[in-house]
């Protein structure tokens, strides 16, 4: 069986070694920039330090994926006695909020570990963070090409639950004559 | 396109209302850089120096350095300028902290307050749009709490808040102006906020800033970050802990005060204590303070922690920074440094000066001890050393009862209880002072040259801003000195090395006679241009002017500056500029009345005085700076400068006079 290897990116963040400098926040906005580091703007960052001074709470947060919908549910976390807020650990991009967003256009930013040609040894947020609040590790995963039948029968499973099988079928068969 | 600079000030009209965006001149940068350079500017064409600190034309500028905003580290300094109340000299206080950025962002370098707002307001920038709101239910809340009440109101956590506490509104001579963990403290700038009826000053920026070459720029940058890196990592053996890192003093971090709180001195800047510490306070001061500070913090962009967050029980939480961890203990002879966790919460709401503060409230007890206050100006005053100084705090901050002189700051304060009650006794209590300006509480013994020259004539009047490169004193062994000389990149010459492996702790090589006059001109010219490049960038001190080996550096500027700006300019260049504010700020000050036989350190500042070395010291250092023998700038060292029009106004207000020149 045929395997595939994939690089796997983390940055560890050890929030209690962050003194809210915000450095972070600058090398990315710079990083993004056409040219290269001429515009700084940290609400353009594609990391935030959710800070609330007072409660002892400084948190870097990556954008994720955008997401067009807010969430109806949510939650508070209160950890060591500190209770952040219903967003704070949440790295999508959506309507309820206007983090990670460009400032101008709305449009959503991602987090994409600053991919470069030639490669960065490591993300710049990660470069600039003396106080090492902000790890890279990357590994290497090999996987076996193997079709995950199971895996897309629960999703198909999902589909129809929402859409009703016969339309889920009416659509598969319209899509493969298309195709 | 406009670089490291946005290239528009916000102008208000407080009586008026009127809010104008202004764009700015592009040829200042070249001619002031910024900040501290351009704000002096400003003063000088638009301040005479008829000007009374209270007047309406007295212009309250608030202004971010040229390199704030920008990925330079720990370029956070927001600046004040305005005429301080107690000197009615050109103050510029500064702070930290996440202001002076967030400024830039929302696209100005600076906002002019002009005039006085008909009732209490507060300012909100929210990048162009820029509101005067009323602030009559913010009257007399604390300066930390505004902070917090105007984010919640703006719901916007990230606004960025300077407001001044009940001392600013009642204009107390020594209110400062706070935001997040720092303060713009020295002169009494929030006395002149409170003035112009300004609670607070709210700031939120989504814009770009933009570099003239960033990628040279961060290339550059590596070398400041790598140097940042080696220094954390090797502290200099040969001084003591507080002096051996970089950023402003680790007070938060480091529990070792043996040499603050035996050094300096206690009380109204009274005495030495130089048994003080025991190993029993030693341990009971770093139990509390390890269990107190719950978290090191920085200021905007900056990888040091000089800042902490206090967490005593009872206290609400609240951010310390610096000497303000001593100097309320010290002045009260409290030798429990839970006093001074307890006092600086209050203080800071407050919004007052943690080095004058103190010191005022020390002299006060004095006065009441040898019964110049009476026992009637003290009813309901507690007995106990802590008690007494939070109720002095209280008075002054209100300005209640004797409050109202101490308000004004030990040199005021002296001389309005002397006339009023008769009794010259009262003048004799103000022993600190400097230009009316309270210094550091330090008492020694031997003359000191270089500190002779820095406590006299430097504009900032504040010992922690003007010194910092040069070791404080000799080191006793000469192979210490051969070690500490060998890897200093920061000196402008290579011979400043000889000057310090000559350099004695006693005898003829020693203080008061060595460094001579002309070295020590030398070495104090090149500390207070240090200063002067920090303050138009917005660099904060403690990573380059007022630390030993320090991350930036003369050799450093140029090629930041030039990258930044598109600005070609080499360390002559750079030199020329800040020399150019310098000696603008000096005339400015000239006249506004400063002569020369106020450019002294208070009279007991050492113990041993030498009146003809003093003399020559200062006729020396005026001479090296290109002034006369009274201290104004010569028309040639303006012209070099290209401030003819400066000795134009020198002249014709006849404070130069040809045959002086």
């Amino acid at each position: 069986m045929s395997k595939t290897k994939r690089k796997i990116k983390t940055i560890k963040i050890d929030a209690d070694k962050c003194n809210g400098c915000r450095a972070c926040e600058i090398a990315c906005s710079g990083f993004h920039s056409t040219p290269k580091y001429d515009i700084i703007n940290p609400a353009r960052s594609r990391i935030q330090v959710i800070t609330h001074r007072l409660k002892n709470i400084w948190l870097p947060v990556f954008a994720g994926e955008y997401t067009p919908a807010e969430c109806m549910g949510r939650d508070i976390y209160v950890i060591d006695g500190k209770e952040y807020g219903e967003c704070a650990f949440c790295r999508q991009p959506c309507p309820s909020r206007d983090l990670f967003k460009e400032p101008d256009s709305k449009l959503p930013l991602k987090c994409d570990m600053c991919e470069d040609d030639p490669p960065q040894k490591e993300p710049l947020c990660v470069q600039v963070c003396l106080n090492n609040v902000l790890v890279y590790e990357e590994r290497e995963v090999e996987e076996d090409d193997v079709f995950k039948s199971d895996m897309m029968e629960m999703s198909i499973k999902s589909v129809v639950d929402s859409y009703g099988l016969d339309n889920v079928v009416a659509t598969l068969a319209r899509m493969s004559e298309k195709s | 396109m406009r670089y490291a600079e946005t290239g528009y000030n916000l102008e208000i009209d407080l009586a008026t209302g009127n809010i104008e965006k202004v764009e700015t001149d592009p040829k200042l940068m070249a001619t002031h850089l910024g900040g501290l350079g351009t704000s002096v500017k400003m003063h000088w064409d638009r301040v005479p120096p008829e000007t009374k600190p209270f007047d309406s034309g007295n212009l309250l500028i608030m202004s971010a350095g040229l390199f704030c905003g920008t990925p330079a580290h720990s370029a956070n300094r927001t600046l004040f300028t305005f005429i301080s109340p107690q000197t009615n000299l050109l103050a510029y206080p500064m702070m930290g902290g996440f202001l002076a950025a967030e400024l830039k962002y929302a696209g100005y370098d600076k906002v002019i307050f002009r005039n006085k707002a008909p009732k209490l307001v507060y300012i909100w920038i929210n990048n162009d749009k820029v509101e005067i709101r009323d602030a009559s239910h913010l009257k007399g809340k604390g300066a930390l709490e505004t902070q917090e009440l105007i984010k919640e109101e703006l719901n916007e956590p990230r606004a960025q808040v300077a407001a001044i506490g009940l001392a600013g509104e009642n204009r107390v001579f020594v209110a400062s102006i706070e935001q997040s963990r720092s303060s713009s403290s020295r002169g009494g700038g929030g006395a002149v906020m409170g003035d112009k009826n300004i609670k607070a000053i709210a700031v939120r920026g989504t814009k770009n800033l933009y570099l003239y070459n960033g990628a040279k720029f961060m290339e550059r940058l590596q070398e400041v970050t790598d140097y940042i890196k080696y220094r954390n990592a090797n502290p200099i053996p040969q001084v003591m802990t507080i002096l051996s890192g970089i950023g402003s003093p680790q007070e938060m971090k480091h529990t070792d005060e043996k040499w603050h709180t035996e050094s300096f001195a206690w009380g109204n800047a009274r005495e030495r204590r130089k048994t003080f510490w025991t190993e029993e306070i030693e341990e009971s001061w770093t139990k509390l303070q390890l269990n107190t500070v719950k978290r090191l913090i920085s200021c905007y962009n900056c990888p040091q922690q000089c800042g902490g967050l206090i967490d005593y029980k009872g206290v609400p939480a609240y951010m310390m920074k610096c000497f303000s961890k001593l100097t309320y203990a010290m002045g009260a002879y409290v030798d429990d440094l839970s006093f001074s966790f307890k006092i600086c919460k209050q203080a800071f709401e407050y919004g007052v000066d943690s080095f004058s503060t103190p010191q005022i409230l020390a002299f006060a007890v004095e006065l009441y001890e040898d019964g110049i206050f009476t026992d009637k100006d003290f009813e309901g005053c507690p007995s106990d050393n802590e008690g007494r100084f939070f109720w002095l705090l209280d008075r002054l901050a209100h300005r209640e009862g004797i409050g109202d002189y101490l308000a004004d700051g030990t040199y005021w304060a002296a001389r309005r209880i002397a006339a009023d009650r008769g009794d010259t006794r009262a003048l004799a209590y103000d022993h600190n002072t400097t230009k009316k300006h309270e210094q550091m509480n330090i008492k020694l013994g031997m003359l000191d040259p270089l500190y002779f020259l820095m406590y006299g004539t430097n504009e900032k009047l504040s010992i922690t801003q003007i010194e910092g490169n040069w070791p404080q004193a000799p080191f006793e062994k000469m192979e210490d000195r051969i070690e500490f000389v060998k890897d200093w990149p920061q000196l402008p010459d290579e011979k400043f090395k000889k000057y310090f492996l000559d350099w004695e702790p006693r005898g003829e090589m020693a203080n008061p006679y060595y460094p001579t006059p002309q070295i020590a001109s030398e070495i104090v010219d090149w500390m207070e241009m240090l200063h002067n490049i920090d303050d138009a960038l917005g660099i904060c001190a403690g990573m380059s002017s007022f630390c030993l080996k320090p991350p930036y550096h003369v050799h450093v500027f140029p090629k930041l500056i030039s990258a930044a700006t598109g600005m070609e300019v080499d360390e002559a260049a750079v030199k020329k500029i800040v020399n150019r504010s310098r000696n603008l700020h000096r005339a400015f000050n000239i006249l506004r009345g400063v002569k020369r036989e106020d450019e002294k350190p208070p009279e007991d500042h050492w113990k041993r005085r030498f009146p003809e070395i003093e003399e020559n010291l200062l006729t020396t250092y005026y001479h090296y700076k290109g002034w006369n023998y009274d201290g104004v700038p010569t028309k040639e060292r303006l012209h070099e400068l290209d401030l003819d029009y400066v000795a134009d106004e020198l002249q014709r207000r006849g404070v130069l006079k040809d045959e002086q020149n």
